[in-house]
């Protein structure tokens, strides 16, 4: 650049008078000194300082027109927003350049906000000026908590979630589904029922979403209907009330299912007789003789459904006096199957007579000679079921190996702690049963959480927090332990001490 | 002693007069009113002309002259012209310029001794300044602006320019110029200094809104306080009865 070579004059600017008041000044556009400006000139002129807004006292919050409440807590950052919001636009006149909290005594009903703005004056003078807004804080009950005070137990909607099996195993994980995913979370009422559970809600939206993630991790049929409950004729406002009913399907994990013909053709052909893997939002089957896997979504399902022939309350346990290996391992939906050829007999035959089956079974990878398992009797079972009868010519096997069994080394652990613990819903109990439920129910939580504990897929979705209570017993030197899968400790989440006062925790705002 | 006053509700009094150390020319207006504060100051020394100039008032912004000589724009009607030459002294050559930039009182800054003018002057119209005012002329740039007979408004004694105006220019101008300079503003803060206000040798007139403050910075640095007007037009008689004889 020439600029480099120009020899150029260095300029200094010096001070002028300020033509009022007489003090030396850099010269400006106004040529008058920031006071005196100052005095000439109130930027702040026509800006509102005075603003009146409405505030709940009961869910603390703030009513911003036409129809919705924005939660915030005093000097917050959402309550400064609503504040300058509340201004007008206030970028048409001024340019905003601050804005702060002035502490004010909180019951006096006022919050002051100091804003600072620039604005243009004089010749192209920009002058900077701070001034306070006084907002006067009225009480008025907002909408939902007016319709709270008047009946607490008014729900708006409600999803009944029901599932027509004789055990609770699927609410179980579906709770801890729900408590990690705060799916449950708008709900304000939770009742436990036979066979199900029912949420109430305030708001549509938020059962709707709720039964949106139930069908996301559970094969779900579903309807709604609504019940006028007011009507205001001057302003045509309707009132009701939406009930979902969510029904999820009765096929469980670990369950032997015989396929209607329909269903397995087009499947393939998949043999008649399966196994239940998984249950997701769709049903992973699995055929235990030929090691053939089909997914069948929730539609499919309940556009034919099926019950299941055998359900795990079914398990009799066996013991495997041989293998052997027929083919190689198959890896299907995360877990690994490999066909064997087995000799086992059942543990109450075991000893007394000579009953020996020879099957084929899937879990070739996990049996050893000596090793207990659970499956299902055929042998000496005497099914009932519809859809059996429809093949003609169809022999079961003696017994379907389902999964290993680790009972022998349960019973020496029995009654110990465990190292982790799982959080449950708030929910309330239908107390019309007797009390024999209340231990069916002690047994079927128990047999979940050692379900959990042998299937890390299973953990996957799911917080386990630390059991403080826990203490590592004496005997833990003894190599009894470690052939039980139990959970690692990386997987266990730090129990905060805060979560016990989770539900207080709203009433401890300050 | 620095007087303030209006013409028409207007604070612009550099624009509506002209002030030498030898004549006032002064614009028509609707009232008497600022030619009677002319008057009562300046006519026991020097003649006060009421006049137009190209049929306009601003006669302050289209002329330039000193107590040598008064230059005119080339629009000015002949019989402006002969009023102007009949009313002003003979000492003083009233000389039609013929300029593209016809606003002479925005493009010349003069005293006695001393001229800056517009950087694009014709080469001619700086002959005809030396040649008819008698000064030396100089082409400078007022704080970045061209128009030096807008920004900058000096007499003999002292001269007042752009508040922008930075230290080392203004060192530069002084010494030009040879008499010492201040930067400050007229009219409660405007930075036209020469449509604000005209100044001679022992009197100047401002507009009504000029601040107490700028009123003592221009009397000081014209040196208005102790200025008494009838020795300095006694002195230019002395000099002109040298001359008859």
């Amino acid at each position: 650049m020439a600029d480099s070579s120009m020899f150029t004059v260095p300029q200094t600017i010096g001070h002028i008078l300020c033509c009022k008041c007489g003090v030396p000044i850099v010269p400006n556009g106004a040529n008058m000194c920031v006071t005196c400006l100052r005095s000439e000139v109130d930027i702040t002129e026509g800006l509102k300082k005075h603003v009146i807004i409405m505030h709940c006292p009961e869910c603390d919050s703030y009513f911003e027109p036409p129809r919705t409440w924005i939660k915030a807590q005093l000097e917050s950052k959402e309550l400064l927003k609503f504040c300058i919001g509340k201004l007008g636009d206030l970028t048409k006149k001024v340019r905003l350049v601050d804005a702060s909290f002035v502490w004010t005594e909180p019951h006096s009903k006022r919050i002051k906000v100091k804003l600072t703005v620039q604005k243009e004056v004089l010749h192209g003078a920009i002058l900077e000026q701070s001034y306070i807004v006084e907002y006067v804080q009225q009480d008025h009950m907002c909408e939902s908590c007016t319709r709270i005070q008047a009946n607490p137990d008014q729900w708006v909607a409600a999803v009944q979630l029901r599932q027509h099996v004789s055990h609770r195993r699927t609410f179980f994980y579906l709770e801890q589904l729900i408590l990690k995913h705060g799916a449950a979370s708008q709900a304000i009422k939770i009742k436990q029922v036979d066979e199900g559970i029912d949420f109430f809600f305030a708001n549509r939206s938020h059962a709707m979403r709720f039964v949106d993630f139930v069908g996301k991790v559970s094969p779900l049929r579903n309807r709604h209907d609504k019940q006028l409950v007011s009507h205001d004729p001057k302003s045509n406002n309707y009132n009701y009330k939406y009930t979902f009913s969510a029904e999820i399907c009765p096929i469980c994990r670990e369950d032997l299912i015989c396929l209607p013909p329909k269903v397995a053709a087009s499947l393939g052909n998949l043999g008649p007789i399966v196994i239940c893997t998984k249950v997701t939002d769709r049903i992973a089957l699995l055929d235990p003789f030929t090691l053939r896997h089909c997914f069948l979504s929730a539609d499919q399902y309940w556009r034919v459904p099926f019950k299941s022939l055998f359900t795990s309350r079914q398990f009799v346990e066996y013991i495997v006096l041989d293998v052997e290996p027929v083919s190689n391992e198959v890896d299907f939906g995360g877990s690994k199957y490999k066909l064997a050829d087995v000799q086992v007999a059942r543990k109450s035959d075991f000893g007394r007579n000579d009953n020996i089956f020879y099957v084929r079974t899937h879990l070739g990878h996990l049996l050893n000679p000596g090793d207990y398992a659970l499956g299902y009797d055929t042998y000496g079972a005497n099914s009932n079921d519809m859809e059996l009868d429809k093949y003609r010519g169809l022999t079961l096997p003696e017994a379907i190996l389902v999964k290993k069994s680790y009972g022998e080394k349960r019973e020496k652990k029995r009654g110990k702690a465990r190292q982790w613990k799982l959080k449950s819903l708030d929910m309330e109990v239908d107390e019309s049963k007797g009390r024999s439920d209340k231990d069916k129910i002690a047994s079927e939580y128990e047999e979940f959480l050692r379900d959990l504990e042998e299937n890390p897929e299973l953990r996957f979705n799911i917080s386990l927090y630390r059991n403080r209570e826990y203490e590592p017993s004496e005997i833990a030197s003894v190599t009894t332990g470690e052939d039980l899968p139990s959970v690692p400790l990386e997987e266990l989440l730090a129990d905060l001490d805060m979560s016990d006062e989770e539900d207080e925790e709203n009433g401890m705002r300050d | 002693m620095a007087t303030r006053l209006m013409f028409e509700n207007s604070c612009e009094v550099g624009v509506f007069s002209k002030l030498t150390n030898a004549y006032c020319l002064v614009a028509i207006g609707g009232s008497e009113s600022f030619y009677s504060t002319f008057e009562a100051e300046l006519a026991d020394h020097i003649p006060v002309v009421k006049t137009s100039i190209a049929g306009t008032r601003i006669v302050g912004r289209i002329c330039a002259g000193n107590k040598n000589g008064l230059l005119l724009p080339h629009n000015t009607t002949d019989q402006e012209l002969q009023h102007l030459r009949n009313s002003l002294p003979d000492q003083v050559v009233v000389q039609r310029v013929d300029e593209r930039l016809s606003a002479l009182g925005n493009c010349i800054a003069c005293n006695d001794h001393v001229a800056l003018t517009h950087t694009d002057l014709d080469r001619e119209t700086e002959e005809l300044i030396a040649d008819v005012l008698g000064v030396e002329v100089f082409r400078q740039t007022i704080a970045g602006n061209i128009l030096v007979g807008s920004y900058c408004t000096f007499s003999n004694r002292g001269g007042l320019v752009h508040p922008h105006t930075s230290i080392e220019d203004l060192d530069e101008l002084s010494t030009l110029l040879q008499v010492p300079l201040v930067a400050g503003t007229v009219n409660r803060g405007s930075e036209v200094i020469a449509a604000g206000m005209v100044v001679n040798d022992w009197t100047a007139f401002c507009g009504a809104d000029t601040t107490a403050t700028e009123l003592s910075v221009i009397e000081s640095v014209f040196k208005l306080r102790e200025a008494q007007p009838t020795a300095i037009v006694d002195e230019m008689r002395k000099s002109l009865i040298d001359s008859y004889v």
